[in-house]
């Protein structure tokens, strides 16, 4: 309800009560305004205390959640949804969001977190990850936990964040109630069942305190009808490759239409994206196994996945088909791991056919999982579309060329008209600043995706908020991504400072982070003025040699330290979209 | 009738802007050294893009890929030509070997490019290499300065190797002039060199804004004129006694570029001021060149040329000042007579019993082609003479390669590389030797239609058709340009095709063989194939009635094909 849709003949106060009462409700919450609403009464019954609250509060769920690219977020909601749907209270909360001296009031958590890079937690994890080892943690012994872990075994460190997790709040004193899970790919298939056995752990210590439910709805019900569960045909606009004819990337600049889909995305937001596996290597697969199934060649092509490999299939597989060899290869982790590095799992297949039944297949295999990519436009701009800056995997190895399952059908076996099936991955972890702070972004290769959104928004905004990118890749001649947009961004001021980083064009090799450190003195002084700083792309190494150097910057510039940096992360000032 | 009154001389009105550009570049440095720092684009800001000119350099970019990169939301590729300054055409084969070598490792084409003003050009050279070029040039005696732009371009010099001693003087007098007429501006050295800041720069001759529009020199020895003395503003033909130079007779004004559809622009031919003894060359030269900055259109380019300042104040007033300035009277033109234009393919043995052999390459494109292995066999014969006394490379104006002053003792020894590398065949007809064209698309930002690439095909069709009419042996001079501008000489052409749009061109007929006659307009905007058919028709008739030893061009006007050009100004768009 809005106070300016009440007539002012309908309420006791005068126009300028009315006023000063619209001017305090604006820029309120929710909460904010129930809190409000809440004193008022308390005023008005004489006491001049703020309404106290009735009772001692009863226990609550906690449900923390420490996600990247939103699985951990679903699960969680999933979570304190069941706990709500047994009367219990819940509670959601991003770790990001969460206050770590709040801990030690926790009666009742759970915590859901995937893991990324080599077994390192996600961005929105990093804080109270770090908090928990630290000496400030406090002791937790009344505290039941909860852990429910997603990732991916064809990492090295599966669910490590997880398991951290679990540890340090043992270590505090916390005491599990319930098996931790650590989730797969699939973990979709699994999370239900441990969601019940957990709350079945948790429910009678919450129950004896528990008051009925006072949940509000967790998640906010989107606009759209369309999800990561029920995803929309977006039909393609057109497929451009972004890098020159000598580079030696495919880089694609992909358009897609949500007309009609009701879908908004935000700028920092990603595309989820289910694609379609290439018919050639499913049909590849089919001979080699020898199976001939209509049925089964529609499911690998839509529901399976068959390039990133996992250890899970190569024992099924060698199980299902009695072959040796490989049986004796998942024996030895490390071999194994090696072996699958550079390998689909049409190479495994291919290289080891054998006798296997449909469903021993179906059942060796994964589920599709779709990929994400950072949207790389802003509605203001481009409205109804939604761009993509898809870097094409294509490689050659073992005697054939290969493409990534998602980036082979984007960028090469998409054309305009075709349809893909797409959701939108919100991600309030990286958004551009609220008003005019300047924003200092390092986006190298398709790291450049969400800065083109940025920079759109900003231009349509007319924000008057200074900007500086930082881009890098090989060539200067070949893989300048949208370097005709962003010279006419830089022409007419929009965006103020472009350093550009071209590795390969000169004996020795320069990356973004040699450009910071050149301009550190000039980047520690945009910090000082607010700057929020972003860094997309490359998590693996770009993001963590980018940290460094502006640790250095901070050291060297400003006699600060590594604190410095946390202190921008916690401020929101921070943000990280890698991968 | 003109008027010459002195307030005439000089056109009244606005500027054009390249006069600002240059006034405001301090003397020719502007902001090229901050260009050159900035990575995020592979051009130059629109000021630095025209004064790299006065450097050597243009700004391209490949056009074939213009689109597909605009597409990709890349810039076009930008890159440089560099054109050097080869007074006379004469190359070390030392300095070639640091060329070719730059070229197969710093440019994108690869190539070495042989021009009609016997320089070569590096095509396709990424802004971090520029610096270095110019280094690498610098190091092996070479520059690039105003080869480009505003002043006096490289000085041509027939080749002219057998005989030797008369070329020697010829050749050391183009050098002189090229010198004498050089900007005085130390820019150069500073940009590319890294040279010490120049405390004061006068440009004596040149002035402050340089010349209004590009100024073009030969020095040329009789009866060849290869050089092609009607394209130039001024020519010194040399008059020998005996075998020794004892001045020039002195030509002004020529020049051949046009404007498709602009009547006040036209080719023209140069004027002969009569004859000087060898003292006054530099006097001379220094004053056509000063009278034709202070008189020189300044207002509309397409008028600045000195052709055109003649024309407009008239012959005698212009030669009247030159006269003036140097403090020289021209006598009455020495007779001489041009019977030639073309390169004397094969060996020949010069005076001095050296042994000289012009090898043809098509378009004077350099480069390894397939089956063609041209820039390995020149390299190699570079190599093996680059110790010789005495033996140089002359680049030629039709676009040619002389390997001379080889000691006769080598000869088989080079002989047979150029064989082994398709520097000689024995397929190559008259009607190939005689043919040219301009380097046009990818890498000419001004082209309208193919021209390069575009000339061995035609040659084939119009070597078909004079067999089909009985005369295999016999050739037509048939030049291609891709625009107006006419880079490949085709207004001195008896068959000349000036592109008009993508696969059209005009069709210029009644030029002669040694280049005395400008030819005349016959097909306009038509297909190669309609222009071929008319070739066929002309060449048909031309074979059956020509009278003795009357050449193409001859016959076309003799029979009234087309009119013949005799005042430009008045015929050429009659
Ligand atoms: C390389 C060469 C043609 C060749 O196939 O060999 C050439 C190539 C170009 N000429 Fe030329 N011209 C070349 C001889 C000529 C000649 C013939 C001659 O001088 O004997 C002419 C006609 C004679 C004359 O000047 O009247 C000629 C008249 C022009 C013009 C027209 C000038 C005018 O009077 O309007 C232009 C355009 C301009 O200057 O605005 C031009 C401009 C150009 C440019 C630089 C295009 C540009 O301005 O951006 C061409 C570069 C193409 C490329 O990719 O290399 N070029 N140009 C010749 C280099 C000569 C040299 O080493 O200096
Ligand atoms: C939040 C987020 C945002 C993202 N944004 C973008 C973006 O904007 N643009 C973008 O391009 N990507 C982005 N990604 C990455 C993207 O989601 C995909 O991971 C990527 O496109 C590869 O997926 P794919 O299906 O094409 O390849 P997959 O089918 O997953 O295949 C890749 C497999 O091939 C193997 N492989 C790859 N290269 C080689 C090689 N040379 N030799 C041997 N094996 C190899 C790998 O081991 C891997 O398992 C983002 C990811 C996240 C999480
Ligand atoms: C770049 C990258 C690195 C990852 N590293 C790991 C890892 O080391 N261990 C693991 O178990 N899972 C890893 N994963 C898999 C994710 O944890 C898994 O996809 C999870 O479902 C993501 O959940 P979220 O959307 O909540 O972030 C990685 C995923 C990506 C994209
Ligand atoms: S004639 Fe025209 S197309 Fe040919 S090189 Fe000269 S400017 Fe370019």
């Amino acid at each position: 309800m809005f106070l300016k849709e009440i007539p002012q003949t309908m309420t006791p106060l005068s126009a300028e009560q009315m006023a000063s009462m619209e001017a305090l409700m604006v820029g309120l919450s929710p909460m904010q305004q129930a809190w409000v609403s809440g004193y008022m009464a308390a005023a008005a019954n004489g006491t001049g205390e703020p309404a106290a609250p009735v009772e001692a509060a009863p226990a609550t769920l906690t449900v923390l959640y420490g996600s990247q690219t939103g699985n951990a977020k679903h699960v969680a909601a999933e979570v304190a949804e069941a706990a709500k749907a047994r009367g219990l209270n819940a509670k959601l909360v991003n770790m990001a969001d969460y206050k770590p001296n709040k801990l030690k009031d926790e009666t009742h958590l759970a915590i859901v977190v995937s893991t990324y890079g080599e077994g390192e937690p996600p961005e929105s994890a990093q804080k109270l990850y770090d908090f928990l080892a630290s000496k400030k943690a406090p002791k937790l012994p009344g505290t039941q936990i909860a852990v429910i872990g997603l990732g991916d075994t064809s990492y090295e460190f599966f669910c490590q964040t997880a398991v951290d997790f679990e540890e340090r709040l043992v270590a505090l004193g916390a005491s599990v109630s319930v098996e931790r899970a650590l989730l797969d790919v699939d973990y979709e298939d699994h999370t239900e069942a441990w969601i019940t056995s957990a709350i079945d752990a948790l429910e009678p210590g919450l129950k004896s305190a528990a008051a009925p439910s006072n949940v509000v709805p967790l998640v906010a019900p989107t606009a759209s009808a369309y999800s990561k569960k029920n995803p929309f045909e977006a039909e393609v606009l057109g497929v451009q490759k972004i890098t020159g004819r000598d580079s030696t990337k495919d880089v694609r600049h992909v358009e897609l239409s949500l007309e009609g889909s009701g879908l908004t995305y935000k700028p920092g937001d990603s595309l989820g994206v289910f694609f379609l596996n290439d018919t050639s290597e499913v049909d590849a697969i089919l001979a080699a196994l020898d199976l001939s199934d209509e049925g089964l060649r529609e499911a690998l092509i839509t529901d399976y996945e068959l390039t990133q490999s996992y250890p899970g299939f190569v024992t099924a597989f060698a199980a299902a088909t009695g072959n040796e060899t490989l049986s004796k290869l998942a024996e030895d982790k490390d071999a194994l791991r090696a072996y699958l590095e550079p390998r689909q799992i049409s190479d495994i297949i291919l290289e080891h056919p054998g006798k296997i039944s449909a469903d021993d297949l179906k059942g060796a295999l994964r589920k599709m999982q779709p990929r994400l990519y950072s949207i790389a436009s802003a509605q203001s701009e481009v409205e109804e579309e939604v761009h993509l800056t898809v870097g094409v995997v294509a490689y050659e190895a073992h005697g054939r060329d290969h493409l990534g399952g998602a980036s082979g059908f984007l960028g090469r076996r998409m054309e305009e008209g075709h349809k893909v099936r797409v959701f939108v991955e919100e991600n309030d972890g990286f958004r551009l600043p609220a008003g005019d702070a300047p924003t200092i972004m390092v986006g190298p290769g398709t790291g450049i995706a969400p800065f083109r959104a940025f920079l759109q928004e900003r231009d349509a905004a007319e924000a008057e908020g200074d900007n500086w990118l930082f881009f890098g890749n090989p060539h200067f001649t070949q893989d300048f991504l949208y370097q005709t947009e962003l010279l006419a961004w830089k022409k007419d001021g929009l965006l103020n400072k472009l350093d550009v980083a071209f590795s390969r064009d000169q004996a020795e090799k320069v990356y973004v982070q040699d450009r910071l450190r050149e301009k550190g003195a000039e980047v520690w002084e945009w910090l000082e003025r607010g700057a929020h700083l972003y860094i997309c792309g490359d998590g693996a190494r770009m993001a963590k040699d980018v940290e460094a150097a502006l640790v250095d910057i901070v050291t060297e510039h400003g006699g600060k330290d590594a604190s410095y940096i946390a202190e921008l992360r916690d401020a929101g000032r921070f943000q990280r979209d890698v991968y | 009738m003109l008027d010459n009154s002195p307030d005439n001389l000089i056109v009244e009105g606005k500027l054009a802007d390249n006069e600002r550009m240059k006034k405001a570049s301090n003397y020719l440095r502007g902001t090229i050294a901050e260009d050159l720092q900035d990575p995020l684009t592979g051009g130059f800001t629109p000021d630095n893009f025209q004064l790299i000119r006065f450097h050597g350099m243009y700004q391209q970019d490949d056009r074939d890929i213009r689109g597909e990169r605009a597409d990709q939301k890349l810039e076009p590729l930008h890159n440089v030509m560099l054109r050097a300054r080869m007074p006379g055409g004469i190359i070390q084969p030392s300095q070639w070997l640091t060329i070719e070598k730059f070229a197969e490792d710093h440019t994108m084409y690869g190539s070495v490019r042989l021009t009609t003003r016997q320089t070569f050009q590096f095509h396709g050279v990424l802004k971090p290499h520029i610096k270095d070029m110019h280094k690498v040039i610098n190091s092996a005696g070479i520059d690039s300065i105003a080869t480009a732009g505003d002043v006096n371009r490289n000085v041509l010099c027939t080749t002219n190797p057998v005989e030797s001693e008369l070329h020697a003087e010829a050749y050391e007098w183009s050098k002189k002039i090229s010198e004498h007429l050089l900007p005085n501006t130390k820019a150069y050295a500073e940009i590319w060199l890294d040279g010490e800041k120049a405390k004061t720069t006068e440009e004596p001759i040149l002035g402050e804004t340089y010349l209004p529009r590009k100024f073009k020199t030969t020095v040329s020895i009789p009866p060849n004129n290869e050089v092609d003395v009607h394209a130039n503003d001024l020519n010194f033909v040399a008059i020998a006694e005996d075998g020794k130079l004892v001045g020039f007779n002195v030509l002004v004004g020529g020049g051949l570029a046009m404007t498709h559809g602009d009547t006040a622009t036209y080719p023209r031919k140069a004027d002969d001021f009569g004859f000087i003894p060898l003292e006054h060359t530099l006097a001379v030269a220094e004053h056509v060149v000063s009278v034709q900055r202070d008189w020189g259109n300044r207002v509309n380019r397409k008028n600045a040329k000195t052709k055109y300042t003649l024309d407009r104040v008239g012959v005698e007033t212009f030669k009247a000042e030159v006269e003036k300035r140097a403090g020289v009277t021209f006598e009455p033109s020495r007779p001489y007579e041009f019977t030639s234009r073309g390169d004397r393919f094969g060996w020949v043995e010069g005076m001095d019993g050296r042994q000289h052999l012009t090898l043809y390459i098509l378009s004077g494109r350099i480069l390894d082609f397939p089956n063609r292995p041209l820039k390995t066999g020149i390299r190699k014969i570079a190599e093996l003479l680059k110790d010789v006394d005495g033996a140089d490379f002359r680049m030629t104006a039709n676009q040619n390669l002389v390997i001379a002053g080889v000691p006769a003792e080598l000869k088989a020894e080079v002989e047979s590389l150029a064989r082994e590398h398709a520097l000689i065949t024995d397929f190559d007809t008259p009607q190939l030797k005689n043919s040219m064209a301009c380097v046009a698309l990818p890498t000419c930002p001004l082209a309208m239609a193919e021209a390069e690439r575009f000339l061995p095909d035609l040659v084939v069709n119009v070597e078909q058709i004079l067999a089909k009419h009985g005369i295999p042996d016999d050739s037509i001079v048939l030049r291609v340009v891709g625009c107006p501008n006419g880079c490949g000489r085709a207004m001195l052409a008896e068959a000349g095709l000036v592109g008009k749009g993508p696969g059209k061109y005009n069709l210029y007929l009644g030029g002669n063989v040694v280049g005395t006659r400008v030819p005349k307009l016959h097909l306009e905007n038509k297909s190669p194939e309609v222009i071929l058919e008319e070739l066929d028709r002309l060449v048909g008739l031309w074979s059956k009635e020509r009278e003795e030893g009357e050449c193409f061009g001859d016959y076309v006007i003799r029979t009234g094909v087309v009119a013949e050009v005799k005042v430009s100004k008045t015929d050429f768009h009659a």
